[in-house]
Formats: structure tokens, sequence, C-alpha cells
């Protein structure tokens, strides 16, 4: 089954079974047309993924570049980008299988407006990519009145005005999560996405998640997680529990994604580990 | 399974006399990482040290078998050795890293490891992760209640402290003072009381006294890695083993205190989840 399909059997989406279940061709036939047909499921197995900038730094899609070693091959042989600037060499925003959103939402820029609801309307799945546009992250303390922009006072996380699929939060997403996060696209493995589903409902972090929702709800067991995993070293350990330094917090969520007291991926782990 | 998944169980203990002299049980956290260190399976370990205040650990970089032995010992308090994985990696420049972690810390890293949302480069560098068994884990006050107030000592005076046989140890210089270990209950964080992993079921090895007779460990080894490093080790002569057929008090005990965790704080899940109070399990 081609990723198209398995996406959009994933997201309850109407699929042809076209190409797929080619017919057998006949013995002696085979040559020119079935290379042709392998050639065609190859080609549809290849997500047409497009990259929208929206209030964002470029961090997450630097960090996607940093995957130096199956870069090459993910951009010639498993993907398609077919928008996205710098990436690629298009005007009008295509249909697209799946569009990575990177950065907030500005409510007083109409173009950026524009650009997510085409999106919506363009792509299969949407993917906040990156905490900016998934928690609203540093660009949660805007307040305006700075130049070049004044009027440019509101930032919102995507899932706020549009219907989000997935979420990748990080400030920025790890080079490694982006890579697991695409080849488990490729692959279909819905099992290993389901966080990222299940995460583009969270659209606000901050490190007192860590207070409110794991010290205060008696979960907390001083283990250190969420301090090695701030990306501002917000968080320092204090007498066994997390210390957030509200200045140096940036509100990307990432101490609370990574608790292991927020969300537990037992069955993964363990496939992850041979157990 | 009541201990999780493993390849092997054997009880087993360091050889080195000074591993034995200072170590907590069988001295294997203590060999088998200074093991690792001198085959280069890993640059340095982040283990739980001595601090600035006496019985509050802090997590520390060990590059060398003296500072890994220099850390031996069981301490029953917090040590956040996750918060050092990155910095021993970005800050000593680690690029092989080894660890001993409580079950809790264990998930902790083992979640990061599949799920490294916002943690660059750090998964692939954790090489050898030795699981502790933990029933619970106390706040500092909460020793300092044992001690000061239940045994009538400073904590100054304390040299060893010890959790067994249905007591807490205190040793000293000159004597041995113990409590019941119901006398410790409530003293504990009550983030233990979800917890359902008593024999740190997602290590690479794991460790602990119960099972095996005093001055040993029971020893389960669970992935590949970690069963090949720890055959290594054996191979070196770095421990000595026994057959859990032939020591007492044996794995039935082990098993007994794995199934009792499981099913107390299954309770306290189940009450936690009755109240609408979240609960990750």
């Amino acid at each position: 089954m081609s990723l198209i399909s398995k996406i959009k059997r994933f997201l309850g989406i109407e699929t042809k079974p076209a190409n797929e279940e080619a017919k057998p061709a006949k013995s002696g036939e085979v040559g020119a047309s079935e290379q042709e047909v392998e050639k065609v499921a190859e080609e549809n197995a290849k997500p047409r993924i497009g990259y929208i900038h929206l209030s964002g730094c470029t961090g997450d899609v630097m960090s996607l570049s940093e995957n130096y070693d199956i870069l090459a091959e993910l951009l010639t042989n498993m993907v398609d980008i077919v928008y996205g600037q710098t990436l690629a060499d298009v005007w009008e925003m295509p249909e697209m299988d799946l569009a990575l959103v990177e950065g907030s939402v500005c409510l007083q820029d109409e173009h950026s407006l524009h650009e997510l609801m085409e999106a919506r309307e363009k792509a299969n799945m949407v993917c906040a990519f990156g905490s900016c546009a998934a928690t609203g992250c540093f660009t949660r303390y805007s307040r305006g009145g700075q130049q070049a922009r004044p009027d440019h006072e509101s930032f919102l996380p995507i899932a706020d005005l549009i219907k989000v699929d997935c979420a990748i939060p990080g400030c920025p997403p790890s080079p490694e999560i982006i890579a697991k996060t695409v080849v488990a696209l490729i692959n279909g493995d819905m099992d290993y996405l389901q966080p990222m589903i299940d995460l583009a409902g969270m659209t606000e972090g901050c490190g007192c998640d860590l207070q409110k929702y794991v010290v205060n709800q008696a979960l907390c067991i001083g283990c250190g997680t969420c301090a090695m995993s701030c990306q501002t070293r917000a968080v320092d350990m204090t007498s066994g529990r997390p210390e957030v330094n509200g200045d140096r917090c940036v509100k990307c969520g990432i101490c609370y994604t990574q608790c292991p007291r927020s969300w537990w991926p037992e069955e993964q782990i363990k496939k992850d580990l041979g157990l | 399974m009541v201990l999780g998944t493993y390849k092997e169980i054997v009880s087993a203990r360091a050889t080195d006399k000074q591993i034995q002299k200072v170590s907590q049980d069988g001295g294997i956290v203590t060999g088998l990482l200074a093991f690792a260190l001198e085959e280069k399976i890993i640059e340095g370990a982040v283990v739980a040290g001595p601090g600035k205040e006496l019985w509050k650990p802090e997590p520390m970089v060990a590059m060398t078998a003296d500072e890994i032995i220099a850390a031996a010992g069981t301490k029953y308090t917090f040590s956040p050795n996750v918060m050092m994985l990155k910095k021993a990696v970005r800050q000593y420049g680690i690029e092989k890293l080894g660890t001993v972690a409580i079950p809790c810390q264990t998930m902790g890293i083992r979640k990061m490891q599949s799920y490294p949302f916002g943690v660059r480069f750090l998964a692939d560098k954790i090489k050898l992760l030795i699981g502790i068994y933990c029933m619970e884990n106390f706040p500092f006050a909460s020793l300092e209640t044992f001690v000061s107030e239940k045994m009538g000592i400073s904590t100054d005076l304390v040299e060893k402290m010890d959790i067994g046989k249905g007591k807490l140890w205190v040793y000293t210089q000159d004597d041995v003072l113990s409590i019941p270990l119901k006398e410790t209950h409530g003293y504990e964080q009550s983030g233990c009381n979800v917890c359902l992993d008593y024999v740190a079921e997602l290590g690479d090895v794991s460790t602990g006294s119960v099972g095996s007779p005093d001055g040993w460990s029971t020893v389960i080894t669970r992935t590949d890695g970690g069963d090949t490093i720890f055959k290594q080790a054996i191979d070196a002569g770095i421990f000595e083993t026994k057959d859990m057929a032939d020591v007492k008090p044996g794995l039935g005990l082990l098993e007994k205190l794995s199934a009792q965790k499981k099913e107390k704080n299954q309770k306290t899940i189940d009450k936690r989840k009755e109240m609408g109070l979240p609960v990750p399990f």
C-alpha cells in the first residue's frame, strides 16, 4: 500500500486502490511494462511535502538539514519537497500529502493567515513543526510595539486557527526526531507516530507545567529528565525537584514532553530495545 | 512477567578486594562500569557521587575507575543522574557513555532515546545503562528523620546505610543501628507510589542485593548489549558467579517483592484514576 493511501486511510479519507494492485502481467510480457508499474508505484510512494515558514527562526528546518547522513537520500529518493521558500522554486502552493509548518501565526499578518489557511486546504496532513507552531514557544512573549512592524503583536500556535494532525515540539526538534518521524511516515508506522498525533493537542507549554502537572499531581520522582532536556538550561534540580528559571524559559514545552511521568510509550520503548 | 524481559539471572560479586570493601553488596555497578571504562566500551559514566553534604549525593561524570569506586555504595535519596547525561556529552565530550539509574530514571532515559523531541545527539551515545532495584526513594529530610530522630545519632557519623531483612540499617564506626521498614512508610516521595517497576525492567543490566546472600548481588541481563558486556566481565575475572538455584534466599524473594510493589502501586493507580487524577501508566 502506498504511503498516501496509508495516511489517507489513517485520517479516514476515502482512498482509491489505484496502482497498488496492478494486474499481474501475462507471462512473457514482463519487462518494460512491469518496470513502468514499479516506477509509478515508487513515485506514488514518495510523499509530497511542503514547508511553510511562518513566525519562527528557521531553526527547525535547519535541524532537519542536520541529518547529513540521510539528507541526500531523503530528498532525492524518499520524499518530494513540492513547496517552500528556499527549498522549492514554486509560487503557487500545490496539493501536498504533508505540510510542515514552522513558526507561530501572527494575527496581524494577513499573508501568514492566508498561507496557513491555504496549507490546511491543500495538505492532507498538517504538522506543527517545532515548538513555535506547536505551543507558540518564544513568540508567546511578544507584545508588539517594535520596528519594523509595531502592529505585529499577537502570535498563536497554529492549532488555535486550523486543525493540526500532528506536532513535533522542540526548540528546535532534534535532527533524530525529525528523521525518525519522516521514516515512520514513509513506513506507515502509525504506532510510532501516535505521540506526535496526541501532541497536536498540546498548544501551551511552559516550565511551570512541571510544577502544575507533575509535582502538584504527586508524580515527580526527581529523575532529572526535564533538566536534561531543557534546551535553554532553564531547569535545574533542587532537593530532587525541578526548579525553573522563568527568565530563561521559552515555553517550548519540551521539559514536560520528555518527562517520563507525562506520557509513557512503553510498547515502543520495549520494541526499540528488543525486550 | 514479574521480573521483566531478561536473558539470564545469576548471583554475582566483584572479585576485586578494593571494590568489595566499598560496595553496597556485590559491587556489580562499580565493577561493571570500571570494567567498561577500562575496556573502552565507555569513555565515562554518570554516577551518584559524593555531594557537599554527607549522604546528599550529586550526579557526577566519572572518567576513571578511581572516580567510579569513590562513588560506590547506595544513597537513599535523590541524585538526578539523568540531568548530567547531556553535560557528560556536551561538556566532557564523551561519545560513549555509561550510567547507573533507578527504574524511574531508566524510564526517562529510555523515553528520550525512543522519542528525542528536544534532545539532540545524545540518544545513541548511551552504551551501558545499569538499572538498580528500587522499592522507593526518600527526600533527604526523611533520611534525617530516620537517623537523627528515630535512631538518635547525627547523620555525620553514618558510614553506611542499607535496607534489607525488613529493616533500615545504619552503620557507624562502632555501632549498628536499625529501625523497622514499617517506620519509614509515609516518608517516601509519593511519586514512587505509582511506580510498577522494582527490578529496572528497561536497564541493559539490572542488579540489587535481593535474592542473593550477603555480599553478593542478583544480576539480570536484559538487552543484547548488556548481556555481552556482563559476560565479557565474567570472562575477564571481574565477577565470580553462582547459579541462582544454589543461593539463598533465591529468586523467589525477588519475584515476591517485585509482585508486591506492582500489586500495591496498582491499587494507588486505580485509586488515582477513580479520583480523576492523571497517571501515565
